[in-house]
């Protein structure tokens, strides 16, 4: 747990107070986003939290205990730091920058190596490939990677993530999100996460701090937040799409339908599958092989078309098929990029599930619509 | 032709001479390096410092070299002393600028995430800093050497030994093998060690 | 007031030299011991002072006449293909000791002032030689087709745009060239072009380290003078 309580940063010779009178409680085990526009103190934040920077005023707690009484080296040294400027050292390797501060804290060299391999996998890095290059080998997006394996290195409590995942391309930046919010899902450490894409504030926090100037705007869970900004520039910052967003933060499990589109078992002949499809709504058929998993769908004029055949043999495979733990809004883009009424969802496994439609995700907005007019 | 036979009987005093040459510019070497190094690392901590003492090298470098020797000749006495002594303080001003202005060209970021990782500032001196500002220093190292291998030939005036032996006595005896043979081995010690020391530069180089 | 002092620095630099300069050598003139007092007078200081100052001036000049249109010309387009064979010679011909440069020319040329004028013009071609290209070549490619664009013809190109932009490192070359000339000097004394060198080795051989302290103070304080001026000439021009 991290508690800032009425911490003020002014630097000499600034007008303005960088951080000015922050409160705040980071509850163990939970995200917090830091959003805000730049200058408006975020790094500083986090800055006071590892003492890198001195608070003018205030106190800031971890687990109850006052940072200033605790030494600085032991306090960072619990505290995984990704600086914004990524500052890997240019003269170690890839695996000797992430076994910085293992070896710091003297961890025996076979346990080092094991655990500079397992995150180089964690952050998509291949260790054969990657362990004995230098940074300057490596690409931007790459760097920052590294970064994060290094900050995560010995474990730490709390981890500090300056936009931790801002130089990488959006495809590795969701599975990154996706995979760090996965082991955070087992670690439950106390993270504190500054980033300028709202999108991955949403899809990261479990709570947001919205900074302004210096000063806490306003301080809530996504959800929370989308559905009632404190003010206009909580709203201006959130964009003009809110309800959208917030179906990033429903699961597509939360919406699934099983009834409106029914499985046929693919040994069945056309013949027994077109009398399934009057409980279709889509006029189509989902094909399942005998572990239920999604093999492709069948539609109603193929199978009044064709003489009788076993559905296996005119199954399509189609693209519109989602996970049950994807987001709604991701559900969406797909339907949209498939100009297509509905979504297949499956489990991880590839069991099929049911489907959600785009009546249904109009239904939730509308309900959305309605509260932000009350 | 003259020249040759010069050389070939005399092979033995000219190696001596050789020998007493490196000697006098590897010992000064050692002595500026490590002095150089920590007074150049010491003055990052201490802003003022660094100007006062990157002044005084870049005073010390101007002053002439016969002039620096008669200065230090009365306190330091004729011979060796002088010429070592006179010697570091040509080879201080490259080393202690090179380690100041190395340390301070390091990417703050560096530093920074060093610092926040929680290493001290020994841990980040003897693990970030100086290793990287090893190609640096080797280049402030390699400008010093070159220029104290002449400025030792000029020491063997004041009784240092060294090949600048060959030059004086040539000149007195008016012997011109003597003295081209001098001049030829004092220079080609001088690109030999500049040869050396660019093959260390560049493989101690890290690309960045 | 930074401003200030800074200006005060110009004058207050050589007036504090000059200063130290003549006491000195009123000090060590006046504080002769027997032995030296016969050489250590007035009119002798005056005179290998006068050497000195001739040596490093005459060598100096003429250098900077040759060294720097040499350095605009290999930095043509012409002579792209040869230029680094010539800077390759530079680097070895400035890791040559000075002292080994004096005795060279002295087998060549025998004793006396023009071998040492020769030697130093030579030694210092060198530094002025590697900055003028140097210089000529730190101009981007983009700025000479900006002006070439905007229709400046070529010596327009070159007096407007490229000798100003390169000027700071000519400056740096020549200062440097100058000082290795005001200490490569004191070495003349061995091959009879008299200078300053004239008191530090007679005072050396003689033990009267009021003659060598009269020569090492003014040779001295003469590289920190000129260090000091081009330096300034570097900044403000
Ligand atoms: N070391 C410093 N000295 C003086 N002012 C500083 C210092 N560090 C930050 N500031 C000022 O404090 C304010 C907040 O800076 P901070 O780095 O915390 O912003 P930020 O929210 O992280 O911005 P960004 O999104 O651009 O990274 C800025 O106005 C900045 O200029
Ligand atoms: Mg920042």
């Amino acid at each position: 747990m991290i508690r800032l309580e009425n911490v003020t940063k002014h630097f000499p010779g600034q007008d303005h107070p960088a951080v000015n009178n922050l409160n705040m409680l980071i509850p163990e085990g939970e995200i917090c986003v830091l959003v805000g526009p730049s200058g408006c103190g975020k790094t500083t934040t986090m800055k006071m939290i590892n003492r890198l920077i001195e608070p003018t005023e205030g106190k800031i707690y971890i687990k109850g205990q006052d940072t200033a009484t605790i030494d600085a080296i032991k306090l960072r040294l619990d505290i995984g730091y990704v600086i914004q400027e990524i500052g890997l050292f240019p003269h170690l390797t890839i695996a000797e920058n992430i076994a910085t501060v293992p070896r710091e804290k003297g961890w025996p060299r076979d346990l080092i190596n094991q655990r500079v391999d397992e995150l180089l996998t964690l952050v998509g890095l291949e260790p054969e490939k990657y362990r004995h290059r230098k940074p300057a080998d490596l690409s931007g997006g790459q760097r920052q990677r590294v970064g994060v394996a290094r900050a995560m290195a010995a474990d730490p409590p709390i981890l500090l993530m300056d936009e931790p995942f801002g130089a990488v391309d959006p495809i590795t930046r969701a599975r990154l999100q996706n995979e760090f919010l996965e082991i955070q899902a087992q670690m439950r450490k106390t993270i504190i996460f500054v980033t300028h894409d709202i999108d991955e504030a949403i899809k990261m926090g479990d709570k947001i701090a919205i900074m302004r100037d210096g000063k806490l705007v306003q301080y809530a869970p996504p959800g929370e937040l989308l559905s009632s900004p404190a003010d206009e520039f909580v709203g201006r910052l959130l964009g003009p799409n809110r309800t959208i967003k917030r179906l990033n933060l429903i699961a597509v499990r939360e919406a699934l339908r099983s009834d409106l589109l029914p499985a046929v078992p693919s040994h069945l002949s056309s013949e027994e599958a077109r009398l399934l499809l009057k409980g279709s709504k889509f006029n189509v058929l989902a094909v399942v092989d005998r572990r239920n998993s999604l093999t492709g769908f069948v539609r109603g004029e193929q199978l009044k078309n064709s003489s009788v055949v076993p559905v296996s043999e005119i199954a399509e495979p189609s693209p519109n098929v989602i996970e049950a733990e994807a987001t709604l809004n991701e559900a969406l883009s797909l339907m949209l990029g498939c100009g297509s009424q509905f979504v297949a969802v499956v489990s991880k496994k590839g069991e099929y599930k049911g489907v959600v439609t785009l009546g249904s995700l109009l239904e939730l907005v509308k309900e959305d619509v309605k509260e932000d007019v009350a | 032709m003259e020249l040759w036979h010069f050389i070939s009987e005399r092979w033995p005093t000219i190696l001596s001479l050789t020998g007493e040459h490196v000697l006098l510019v590897l010992v000064a070497m050692v002595v500026a390096i490590i002095l150089g190094v920590v007074l150049g690392v010491a003055v990052t901590y201490w802003e003022p410092g660094a100007r006062a003492v990157l002044y005084l090298c870049q005073i010390l470098m101007t002053v002439p070299s016969m002039a620096m020797f008669g200065i230090l000749l009365p306190l330091l006495g004729i011979g060796y002393k002088t010429g070592v002594a006179a010697l570091i303080l040509y080879a201080l001003l490259p080393v202690v600028r090179n380690t100041y202005t190395g340390i301070r060209a390091i990417d703050p970021a560096v530093l920074e995430a060093a610092k926040g990782m929680g290493l001290g500032e020994w841990s980040i001196l003897r693990r970030i800093k100086l290793p990287l500002i090893i190609p640096v220093v080797m280049a402030g190292i390699r400008t010093a050497t070159v220029m104290i291998v002449g400025i030792a030939a000029i020491a063997a005036f004041i009784g240092a030994g060294g090949l600048g032996e060959l030059i004086f006595r040539g000149i007195s005896r008016y012997n011109r093998q003597m003295i081209l043979a001098g001049a030829i081995f004092i220079s080609a010690l001088a690109i030999c060690f500049d040869l050396i020391l660019k093959q260390l530069e560049y493989r101690y180089g890290i690309r960045s | 007031m930074w401003r200030k002092l800074n200006r005060l620095r110009t004058v207050l630099v050589p007036v504090i030299l000059l200063a130290a300069g003549v006491s000195a050598t009123v000090y060590f003139v006046e504080n002769a011991t027997p032995m030296a007092a016969r050489l250590l007078v007035y009119p002798n200081v005056l005179r290998v002072l006068g050497q000195h100052l001739l040596l490093v001036l005459v060598s100096s000049l003429l250098a900077i006449a040759a060294a720097v249109p040499l350095g605009i010309i290999i930095s043509r387009p012409a002579f792209r293909p040869v230029a680094p064979v010539i800077e390759g010679i530079v680097n070895i011909g400035q890791t040559v000791p000075s002292l080994a440069v004096l005795a060279l020319f002295m087998t060549l040329f025998g004793l006396g002032f023009q071998t040492a004028v020769f030697a130093l013009w030579l030694y210092s071609l060198l530094p002025i030689l590697r900055n003028t290209y140097a210089g000529m070549k730190s101009i981007g490619p983009e700025i000479i087709e900006a002006a070439r664009g905007m229709g400046m013809k070529a010596h327009r190109i070159l007096s407007r745009i490229e000798l100003p932009l390169a000027f700071p490192i000519i400056m740096a070359g020549i200062r440097t060239a100058v000082v290795i000339n005001v200490g490569t000097a004191t070495l003349a004394s061995f091959i009879g072009a008299g200078g300053l060198g004239d008191f530090i080795v007679t005072g050396i051989s003689l033990r009267r380290t009021e003659l060598i302290y009269t020569g090492a103070a003014l040779s001295a304080l003469l590289a920190i003078f000129f260090d000091d001026l081009l330096a300034r000439l570097e900044k403000y021009v």
